[in-house]
């Protein structure tokens, strides 16, 4: 059984015209896991998603097991329930994680709004901002693997990479991406900033150390892509009918 | 034993079980979890060929017959370690124990090795029964893991006080061959659970001992193999990469046996089916024809051999576990058949 989430006072932003499906769907997009650096639209986590004419907003969400990781978990409902907050027009909103073990501590503790720690009372010490801190690294790994690639294949050796801006990279997706996840750290990310930081200290690297930092990007994008992959096929075999949004890739 | 173009695989299935996860051993008041852990198990099952699926009710209980058919009659193996499960808040005689696959195996001599398991949070008289399960059942090895439940905690380190005196007891005790299983997992809540850095200290801390990670750390590949990479006595047990990968992400696969290849390397990656999660049979024949699918996408990776393939299979782990291989399947075999 789930507990129901719901908050009628706070961070709900009523004023304006109700956001409709499509626009809560577009909010629940901004949303990502954090393990896996994707949004839980494409990876199907929304189960179900509905706004009523009034502006209240009820949102389900779903993982790929019963024992996913309990903090993650709360992240994405914790991020869901704010990113639905925000929208204007909005007046209630439920965000209800189903089918988990922890998932009344998980659905209580974000309607009350009380944190990670708290919810998990005695079974955790801090919340969870270093945690998100550790994987949004990892992404910006993954994500300077991706960008680092064509142009190694393309001829730029380890010293001309060590010497490129973020500026002096051809614009793309990826491109994009790393910098979002470079400044969410606190990490240079102008056009000016060095392509090659160490995503601990954001200073830039050396050429020398240049060839096994690759290495490493390379090895954590996989990592992260082969995960995600067995996530997807595990939801599949959960679930019959696709999540709302969902992506196979 | 495997046998393919003239080639011969002697196989030892380094990760596999024997359970009863049926609700005739649920434990009353934890239904939830007991039903929630073997749909969970059952899932990745679902990563396999489907014509290698069972039925939920079938992979809650299977007989000695299934496991005796899937896994040496059908499955090439030659020998299979058994790596016990206990989760005894959830299932009340363990979800698979020492006993269980010991009473059993021991009606097929010479087919099984029978690691124990150890948790420090029971104390002196785990220690007592480490001892004791090592004299009963010639235990060679042990199966940690690390988030198992136990009286209101969830989880474990390696690093912990506890912990290393089993680790002492294991090298004076002769268990050097320990199994290491992270996850699904709970604690520690507010840090990332399925980190491995314990690992890499008592690595370190017990150079007797051979540590193989299985599942490659899962979802943490990377985190393991830049550990792994130096660490001597560090190894990748492959269960779960082929059972999950191989079949349902095959380009993943290929990408995940090349990083393993590169950071780990072939002499220490070991084959586990984890039975009965899924057969071994499509996973032997996989993986024997199995090669990159584009060499030059993948030409940053080690190539991959005939021997690469024997290694993995079967002989890194009888190296491990003193198990004789017959001539016709060494290394040197090859050299002398082809002259």
């Amino acid at each position: 059984m789930s507990t129901t989430v719901t908050d009628q006072s706070r961070g709900a932003s009523p004023g304006g015209r109700p956001p409709g499906t499509p626009g809560v769907l577009a909010a629940l997009e901004t949303v990502r896991d954090p393990e896996l650096d994707e949004p839980i639209t494409s990876l199907g986590f929304v189960a179900s998603c509905t706004v009523s004419a009034d502006g209240d907003a009820r949102v389900r969400l779903r993982l790929p097991t019963y024992f996913c990781a309990p903090n993650f978990a709360f992240l994405m409902v914790a991020d869901a329930y704010d990113a639905v907050s925000a929208m204007p027009g909005v007046r209630t909103v439920e965000v209800v994680l189903e089918d988990h073990f922890a998932a009344d501590v998980i659905n209580g503790g974000v309607a009350a709004r009380a944190g990670f720690a708290r919810s998990f009372d005695g079974e955790a010490v801090g919340e969870l901002h270093e945690l998100r801190a550790d994987f949004l690294r990892k992404a910006v790994m993954a994500g300077t693997d991706q960008v680092c690639r064509p142009l190694a294949a393309a001829g730029r050796g380890p010293d001309a990479l060590a010497g490129l801006t973020l500026g002096e990279v051809p614009p793309s997706p990826a491109l994009a991406r790393l910098r979002q996840r470079r400044a969410e750290l606190g990490l240079p990310a102008g056009d000016d900033a060095p392509l090659l930081i160490d995503p601990a200290t954001g200073s830039p690297l050396a050429p020398d150390a240049v060839p096994l930092h690759l290495r490493r990007a390379h090895t954590t994008r996989i990592s992260i892509e082969a995960n995600t992959g067995i996530c997807r096929g595990m939801l599949r075999h959960r679930y019959a009918a696709s999540g709302l949004g969902e992506e196979d890739q | 034993m495997y046998e393919k173009n003239g080639e011969k695989y002697f196989v030892v299935d380094s990760h596999m079980h024997y359970w009863n996860a049926a609700p005739d051993n649920w434990v009353q008041g934890a239904e939830q979890y007991a039903k929630g852990w073997i749909e969970c198990f059952h899932a990745y099952q679902g990563l396999g060929p489907p014509a290698t699926h069972w039925t939920l009710e079938h992979f809650q209980k299977y007989s000695e017959e299934d496991l005796m058919k899937d896994v040496f009659e059908n499955g090439y193996v030659d020998v299979a370690i058994f790596q016990p499960t206990y989760l005894k808040e959830w299932y009340k005689e363990g979800f698979n124990t020492t006993e269980r696959n010991a009473l059993m195996g021991q009606r097929h001599p010479g087919r099984f090795r029978y690691n124990t398991r150890w948790d420090p949070r029971d104390g002196d008289e785990g220690l007592r029964v480490l001892r004791e399960n090592v004299e009963r059942f010639g235990s060679q090895g042990c199966k940690l893991y690390t988030a198992e439940w136990n009286n209101g905690s969830r989880g474990w380190k390696l690093t912990d006080p506890g912990a290393y005196r089993y680790l002492e007891a294991c090298q004076a005790l002769g268990v050097k061959n320990i199994h290491v299983h992270k996850g699904p997992t709970i604690w520690p809540l507010d840090k990332d659970a399925f980190d491995v850095s314990d690992v890499d200290h008592a690595a370190t801390d017990f150079p007797g001992l051979n540590f193989i990670v299985e599942h490659v750390g899962l979802p943490r590949i990377e985190d393991f193999c830049f550990m792994a990479t130096q660490e001597p006595n560090v190894y990748a047990g492959l269960a779960v990469v082929i059972g999950g990968l191989m079949h349902a992400r095959p380009k993943f696969f290929a990408k995940v046996m090349g990083e393993l290849l590169f950071w780990v390397g072939e002499d220490k990656m070991t084959f586990g089916s984890d039975y009965a999660i899924w057969e071994p049979r499509w996973q032997v024949e996989g993986l024997v024809d199995w090669d990159y699918p584009d060499r030059e996408e993948f030409s940053d990776y080690p190539e991959v051999t005939t021997a690469t393939k024997k290694k993995i299979l079967g002989l890194n782990a009888a190296k491990l576990y003193g198990i004789e291989v017959p001539a016709e399947c060494r290394l040197d075999a090859q050299a002398a058949t082809s002259a």
